[in-house]
């Protein structure tokens, strides 16, 4: 059964083989490379890992390194059924984790555990993306929304009689777009190519372009909001490095961030407003080569986005010579992440693209001037781009004409939580986050997550303040909480959630996380005292100011704002304001009194003393 | 040399040169700044963070930042002794540290940095990671349980031996180091005491066969003066060059 001391059989050679075919054997694809094989072969034995590595001529540690930090990559089996529950905080609030429990008593098996005979694991993985839709499972990386008691009652008969996934009911995989108010990007019909001839007619540089899209003063969506036309403007300055100079751009389709949906239904609506996006900036800063990089578990989107890609090429709009024009060549090309959160900031993106682990770099410095392969790169978030083809179909005017003075355009929310009508959300800059729940039919609501749980909770005081780059910048999420939701539940979620995706880099982030994880779990145990409150505003100061990256810093932002905004619901966790020390001393004489036989007040501490 | 090239640490002038780091600078300068992952013949990358100053204000690890004419940087100051501490608290609850036991006590930096910092205590809850050692070498043991994920090996083992044998694996609090061997065991790889990689382990992870207590316990390296009083061993190699 086990590859582990047999070396890889034939069956596995030729799989690895074709894989390592298809990719050149170019160890830069080590990420697709080790998808594919294990999507044949189950998962990435020692064997299998050593002859990739031979494969692509690396060194066998770099290979097993990467493959080590992808929480979808598997070094020991997962067993041929594996179900990963979403386990975001909106899956926790529609009953996760009792769906879970009892698919794990039906299959006698413990979390995280892998089945004796080897068939099936059941564990949790980050945020799935379908907070509308929820709770959302990942049954062997392919995604199904809206489980239930039934479904989980049919889906353990379908693992059992080990009916293969292709057979399962087609309707578990259907994902709603649920849009429920749309603007300048979701409905737009502009036709493909048209931003592109746009640009064609202005002038022969594109510098015409770059000048419009400056002048709309679009800034980035994927949450810092760094201006698109200045980033643009740097990476098309940005000399190359060595012989192979190139220009590159990547959209990062990582969505990531908790409570974020909103580029999964760009992707499925407006592929080609997205595409037609990169294709500008490619013009603009003379790229020939782009990547999107699709975070893993979007991965039923790799085929639909891979047949828009042959459309355009058939149509002339990727490829050679692009609508006729000579030399303007561009070809982009989908590479999948495999969970990790961290790759969405954008230099570990570009290190995953290389084939290795999803760290930051350090910087500066930037990806506009040393990116992919070292070579000038623009890394920009899936709705930036949809915006860019706007502009540049559209113009700069034209577009200002949407938002508030202080931000352009529009923001996509993806709302979801306690509201009768969580989905999609289009507005210009500048709507009130009271009237984001007014019109998602949020009743009683006491507290809203934006922008995730790297961004900020406001309680019902600030829900006049707006979603603009000014009062209350997003990337996008907005996770809504009723009256009766128990804030400290949400930000625990939030703490375990970055102590699973810290990269470790860094000690005060790959320590720090953890112990606050282990600080607010002893709070949940009835364990805590005020001294952890302290302990708590300690290791998020070290955090702030000494981790490597975005990661580090902004994990602690739920605990930092909620203990501001929300203290009663720490405090009345706190069972003494006293020491209290890790663990509950009376539970620890649970072993004696049965030993000796006895339960009386003598026996507990408390009466003790 | 002109004047302008200096900086101030902690009211001290520092002159450095072109292409020297924070650290280099002040190091050459004989102004010791606690580090770990930092070594003075490699590429400095800045995760350990236990060299964190204020550079005109704002928090930047020393090792990764060039150093500027007329930067003012804070080092020896309450709040950064303050977190240099919480660092090597953290570091000390990450691993398995038992210094009485270890055959690098005087000689282990994150020891000498405890004591340094007056890390008199522990501080959080211990996290008793199961790290089971690799004896299969024949001339050298592998202790996981004391690594602190610096790094050095990997880097020297890459860089100078050219071997690849170490490398991380794993995301988080869960990563660790690996050999370049399918068994996992370094027996496996083409590792040799000879290696440069074997000899820049800070801590006890890294340790030669059948050599033990060779130097009586008190008399070890920093027995004799805590660790800043080395300044002078962790030099540039080559002022100004960075390897």
């Amino acid at each position: 059964m086990s590859q582990r001391y047999m070396g890889t059989s034939m069956k596995s050679t030729d799989a690895i083989n074709a894989v390592l075919k298809r990719h050149g054997s170019d160890g830069t694809r080590l990420m697709q490379i080790l998808r594919e094989t294990q999507e044949v072969l189950g998962w990435l034995s020692p064997a299998t890992l050593t002859a990739i590595a031979a494969g692509v001529n690396w060194p066998r540690s770099r290979v097993e390194s990467t493959a080590g930090f992808y929480s979808f990559f598997h070094t020991e089996s997962r067993g041929r059924y594996r179900v990963l529950w979403s386990d975001n905080i909106t899956d926790r609030m529609l009953g996760n984790m009792d769906l879970m429990q009892a698919m794990c008593e039906k299959l006698w098996l413990e979390p995280g555990r892998v089945s004796a005979d080897d068939l099936v694991s059941v564990d949790t993985t980050s945020c799935t993306g379908m907070c509308d839709q929820g709770p959302a499972v990942l049954v062997n990386y392919r995604a199904i929304t809206r489980m239930t008691t039934e479904r989980v009652e049919q889906m353990v008969e379908l693992i059992r009689n080990q009916t293969p996934i292709s057979e399962w009911p087609a309707a578990w995989f259907k994902i709603e777009d649920n849009i429920r108010r749309a603007d300048i990007l979701l409905t737009s019909t502009m036709a493909p190519g048209d931003a592109l001839r746009a640009s064609f007619a202005r002038d022969s540089a594109a510098s015409a372009t770059l000048d419009e899209i400056k002048k709309s003063a679009l800034r980035g969506r994927g949450g810092a909001g760094f201006a698109t036309g200045l980033k643009w403007e740097a990476c098309r300055n940005a000399p190359g490095h060595g012989d192979k100079t190139a220009r590159y751009v990547v959209c990062n389709a990582d969505e990531g961030e908790p409570g974020t949906f909103k580029d999964r239904v760009l992707l499925t609506r407006q592929p080609d407003l997205v595409i037609e996006g990169m294709t500008v900036a490619a013009l603009i800063i003379g790229a020939d080569k782009g990547f999107i990089y699709l975070r893993g578990e979007y991965r039923y989107l790799l085929e639909p986005l891979n047949t828009v890609l042959a459309r355009r090429r058939k149509h002339g709009l990727l490829g050679e010579n692009i609508l006729g024009r000579a030399g303007f060549n561009f070809d982009i090309e989908v590479h999948l992440g495999a969970g990790a959160y961290v790759c969405g900031e954008e230099s570990a993106l570009i290190e995953s693209l290389e084939g290795k682990r999803g760290v930051p770099r350090n910087r500066p410095p930037y990806p506009v001037t040393n990116g992919f392969l070292n070579q000038p790169t623009v890394v920009n978030n899936v709705e930036t781009f949809a915006a860019a083809a706007l502009i540049a179909g559209k113009g700069a005017d034209w577009y200002r004409g949407f938002g508030n003075a202080r931000s352009t355009g529009t923001k996509i929310l993806s709302v979801s939580g306690d509201c009768e009508r969580p989905g999609i959300y289009e507005y210009p800059f500048g709507v009130s986050v009271r009237q984001v729940l007014e019109e998602s039919g949020a009743h009683n609501t006491q507290a809203v997550q934006v922008s995730g749980p790297s961004g900020i909770c406001l309680n019902r005081d600030e829900f006049d303040r707006r979603i603009d780059f000014g009062d209350v910048p997003t990337a996008g999420a907005f996770m809504i909480f009723g009256q009766q939701r128990d804030i400290f539940e949400v930000v625990r979620n939030f703490v375990h959630f970055f102590a699973h995706e810290s990269c470790g880099f860094c000690t005060p982030c790959r320590v720090g996380t953890t112990l606050l994880r282990t600080l607010v779990d002893k709070i949940a145990d009835g364990n805590g005292a005020r001294a952890d409150i302290d302990e708590i505003f300690h290791i998020n100061h070290l955090l702030q100011t000494t981790a490597h990256c975005g990661l580090g810093h902004t994990a602690c932002n739920p605990l930092l704002d909620t203990l501001e905004k929300f203290r009663p619901a720490y405090e009345r966790r706190l069972n003494l304001l006293k020491f209290v020390p890790a663990f509950n001393l009376d539970a620890a004489l649970s072993q004696a009194r049965q030993m000796t036989g006895r339960d009386d007040a003598g026996a507990h501490l408390e009466a003790a003393q | 040399m002109s004047e302008s090239s200096s900086f101030i640490l902690d009211d001290q002038e520092i002159p450095f040169m072109p292409g020297q780091s924070v650290m280099q600078a002040a190091l050459a300068a004989g102004v010791f700044i606690p580090h770990l992952c930092y070594h003075p013949e490699f590429r400095p990358h800045g995760s350990c963070k236990l060299c964190t100053v204020k550079i005109n204000g704002r928090p930047a690890t020393s090792c990764t930042t060039p150093a500027a004419a007329g930067m003012e940087v804070e080092s020896n100051t309450p709040e950064i002794l303050d977190k240099r501490r919480t660092l090597l608290q953290m570091l000390l609850v990450e691993g398995n540290h038992f210094c009485p036991s270890c055959e690098k006590s005087g000689f282990c930096m994150l020891q000498a940095l405890g004591y340094e910092l007056g890390v008199v205590a522990p501080r959080f809850s211990l996290l008793y990671p199961a790290r089971p050692v690799d004896a299969s070498h024949p001339d050298v043991l592998l202790d996981f349980n004391r690594c602190i994920l610096c790094e050095l090996c990997i880097r020297a083992s890459t860089e100078v031996d050219g071997k690849f044998v170490f490398a991380l694996s794993g995301r988080g609090i869960k990563k660790h180091l690996v050999v370049n061997a399918e068994s996992g065991k370094l027996a496996d790889t083409n590792f040799s005491l000879a290696d440069k990689a074997a000899q820049v382990c800070p801590v006890g992870v890294i340790l030669p066969k059948r050599k033990g207590f060779a130097v009586p316990i008190g008399q070890r390296r920093f027995d004799a003066a805590p660790i800043s009083a080395h300044v002078d061993e962790f030099k540039p190699v080559a002022p100004g060059e960075r390897p």
